[in-house]
């Protein structure tokens, strides 16, 4: 017998997204996460494929604009949009004309002068890519604005769990860290909420944004509760220049009150995932052996990056319907 | 040049008349206010059924941008979007480039105001030399150049000891300190009012207490020093609190609350458009239980007048990302028809009172030969509509700056005509309002 929930999360009702951009997970609904992740699990077998290449965008020019450093986000939808073979370009702060003084209106206008199909947009301010996909007409999509959305690594996290556990409904899965700065706490909560999953953050009080319960999740100072018969502990990283604003006295007192440890990690389910978007700080968040132990799946959340981007791209540039347009 | 404003329902609380009467007007004074008044020579203007004739409409909290930010506003434009919106007076701050901080400036927004000769200019001063929290500006110099208060708006005064001072010294020479209250401290970096829908668009927060703390050294150093502290653009009900009880112990504190803190929530921030930045002003649009305390301190009385915090930006200032945006909005051309709708339509207020905070108050707080339609008084005079369907239309706006959240709205109540010194300065031709502007 399944749930609803399990149908949702295998037998999509949509297969298309009927939607010009991606901007967030909050404006989606549940059937269009699980079209999502069901195309990306698709799209995962073409990176294992000798020849690592579909047709799926040819023709089609993605800019990849990024006015924040990453590593891993940028060369995550880089290698995406090359196996779908999309001409792409990429276009970092320092080069562009924004140090000139440029506003961010002008430069995705001038951009799309020059007809890209989709901008990939990482912006430290939040609604960036809202601000974006009101004046362009290309596709944008969220690559990370500001403390608001990441939606692609929520969607990654969900693929790396839906493949451990075979679902999302009903797990328990713990968040602890910086929630107040984290825009992957924002995508994972809309996601795993909607998703029917029991979602527990946790950090100091600090670092919990307001009316924070009013997201559908528990919230808790106490890691232990937090950590208690989770299926999922997911850490998020601990910014160093967080102390100058007193969020908390140190790095040191922050591993001994909130840090996962093996000790804490034995409060969760014995098969507990142990997840973390990266970059991670050894010894502050997360202690090296718990990073570096059996229950993390750090890497293969980095891995199904690449195939969740993959089928963002491809559903939003139409999917099947396009490919049998053309 | 005489004329008489004919059959109109007038009401004017300062003499404490609700009623038909008809006004006769001599040059640029009020004659005589009575039932029936004969015409002997006068130009008759009819006042249709319906409109509502009461003492002209001032607002005690506008930037007018000038000097040094004409692109936003001028003096010009910021009366005649003044008049368009009912107000015949203006008060504006003082955080222009270079700041109002000496007779040569106030002189110089005097004379721009002359020259415009739409509504009447009243100066602010500030508070600190360059509004630089450091050294007190020449008060006694401003006070004789013709300005009605002092303040280090935009920003808190910097220290409670400056404050101290300006209170002090603004005091012997019985102008008010007009205080923006925020403890620059809590309020950090943040851009929107700390709470559910900030935390959901990723928005840095400013609490309600950031703001409240100011009101609160305010209130202590008002009691402390016996003169006159009067809190600007009033949003958190932490601060409503302590202004009324401050006003229960008799300390001479007034307040005053603009009309998108008693009309919108945060909500605004997320929706129709999220991030809109015309939905960031400082102080911050605050949740629900905020907004309902603004809306029962001015039914109750707490709340002594309604400004707008005008707050005119270039649409180039404002067409970037949410946290990179210009705090303000503009508000002349939309104060009264958000008035009348949510508040006197919606039943929180009558008429009488709308007129107190809009006219009769913000003249007695700056002390301002305004707010009354006593015979030998300025014939600063608003005719309102108080039925009359609104659509704002950010587009039409007169003043330069179209920065507002109102675009799109239909409200009930407006402006018919707006009279200053007896002249028809602005007459809505929407409005079933016989005459044009002179």
């Amino acid at each position: 017998m399944t749930t609803i929930g399990e149908q949702i999360d295998s037998t999509p009702a949509v297969t298309s997204l009927r939607r010009k951009d991606l901007l967030g997970i909050a404006d989606m609904s549940p059937e269009e996460i699980a079209l999502i992740l069901d195309t990306a699990e698709a799209m995962k077998e073409v990176g294992s494929r000798p020849i690592k290449k579909v047709p799926a965008l040819r023709g089609k020019t993605v800019v990849n604009l990024f006015f924040e450093p990453s590593t891993r986000t940028r060369t995550s939808f880089e290698i995406a949009e090359k196996r779908l073979s999309a001409d792409t370009l990429s276009v970092a702060i320092g080069t562009s004309s924004v140090v000139k003084g440029e506003t961010l209106a002008d430069t995705a206008l001038n951009l799309e002068a020059m007809s890209p199909d989709m901008i990939v947009l990482r912006h430290s301010s939040s609604g960036a890519c809202h601000l974006l996909s009101r004046i362009c007409r290309s596709a944008i999509v969220n690559a990370g604005d500001g403390t608001n959305e990441h939606p692609t690594q929520a969607l990654l996290d969900a693929l790396t769990i839906r493949e451990r556990k075979g679902r999302l409904r009903g797990l328990k899965v713990a968040i602890v860290g910086d929630l107040l700065h984290s825009r992957v706490l924002r995508s994972n909560i809309h996601l795993l909420t909607k998703m029917g999953a029991d979602v527990w953050v946790c950090g100091p009080p600090t670092l919990v944004p307001a009316e924070m319960s009013r997201f559908g999740v528990r919230v808790t100072s106490f890691v232990d509760e937090a950590v208690a018969d989770a299926d999922v502990v997911m850490l998020l990283r601990i910014q160093l220049e967080r102390m100058e604003g007193a969020y908390f006295p140190s790095l040191r007192e922050y591993f001994q009150v909130f840090g996962m440890t093996e000790a804490r990690l034995r409060l969760a389910k014995p098969d507990v995932m142990i997840m973390h978007p990266g970059p991670m700080n050894r010894g502050v968040e997360i202690a090296s052996e718990v990073a570096d132990g059996p229950y993390s799946v750090i890497l293969d959340q980095v891995a199904n990056g690449v195939a969740v981007r993959m089928a963002v791209l491809y559903l939003l540039a139409g999917g099947a319907e396009h490919e049998e347009a053309a | 040049m005489k004329k008489l404003l004919k059959g109109g329902r007038v009401v004017d609380p300062a003499n404490g008349l609700d009623g038909a009467f008809d006004i006769l007007i001599d040059g640029d004074r009020i004659a005589k206010v009575g039932r029936d008044l004969p015409v002997g020579g006068a130009t008759v203007i009819e006042v249709p059924a319906g409109l509502v004739v009461c003492p002209g409409l001032i607002d005690m909290h506008v930037h007018l941008r000038e000097p040094g930010q004409e692109h936003k506003e001028t003096v010009a434009t910021g009366v005649a979007s003044a008049v368009a919106g009912g107000f015949t007076a203006v008060a504006c701050m003082p955080n222009t480039s270079p700041v109002n901080d000496s007779a040569t400036v106030t002189s110089l927004i005097l004379a721009k105001a002359a020259a415009a000769n739409l509504a009447r200019v009243y100066p602010i001063g500030a508070v600190s030399k360059g509004q630089k929290g450091e050294l007190l500006a020449d008060i006694g110099e401003l006070k004789a150049a013709g300005c009605v208060a002092i303040t280090d708006d935009g920003h808190p005064t910097a220290t409670a000891l400056l404050l101290r001072r300006a209170l002090e010294y603004a005091g012997m020479f019985g102008i008010p300190v007009v205080e923006h209250c925020e403890d620059p401290t809590l309020k950090g970096d943040g851009v929107a009012h700390e709470g559910y829908h900030a935390s959901r668009l990723g928005l840095r927060g400013i609490p309600g207490a950031c703001e409240s703390l100011g009101v609160e050294r305010g209130v202590l150093l008002a009691e402390l020093t016996g003169s006159h502290f009067h809190v600007a653009h009033m949003s958190a009900r932490g601060s409503m609190r302590a202004v009324r009880k401050a006003k229960e112990a008799g300390v001479r504190v007034t307040c005053e609350v603009a009309p998108h803190h008693f009309t919108l929530t945060d909500e605004a921030l997320g929706t129709p458009v999220p991030y809109d930045t015309n939905t960031k002003m400082n102080p911050p649009l605050r949740e629900t239980a905020d907004r309902d305390a603004m809306i029962q301190g001015i039914a109750d009385g707490t709340v002594d007048v309604i400004a707008t915090d005008h707050a005119p930006h270039h649409y180039d200032e404002k067409k970037v990302e949410f946290d990179r945006a210009p705090f303000g909005i503009v508000g002349l051309e939309t104060a009264v028809a958000l008035t009348f709708d949510r508040l006197v339509h919606a039943g929180h207020i009558p008429l009488r009172r709308m007129i107190e905070l809009l006219s009769v108050n913000p003249a007695r707080v700056l002390n301002l030969p305004g707010g009354s339609l006593s015979e030998g008084a300025a014939a600063d005079i608003t005719v309102l509509a108080p039925d009359l369907p609104v659509h704002i239309e950010a587009a039409k706006l007169r003043s330069r700056s179209k920065n507002t959240p109102f675009d799109g709205w239909q409200l009930r109540g407006g402006v018919a005509a707006t009279l200053v010194g007896g002249r028809i300065v602005y007459a809505n031709p929407a409005a079933p309002w016989p005459v044009v502007a002179e």
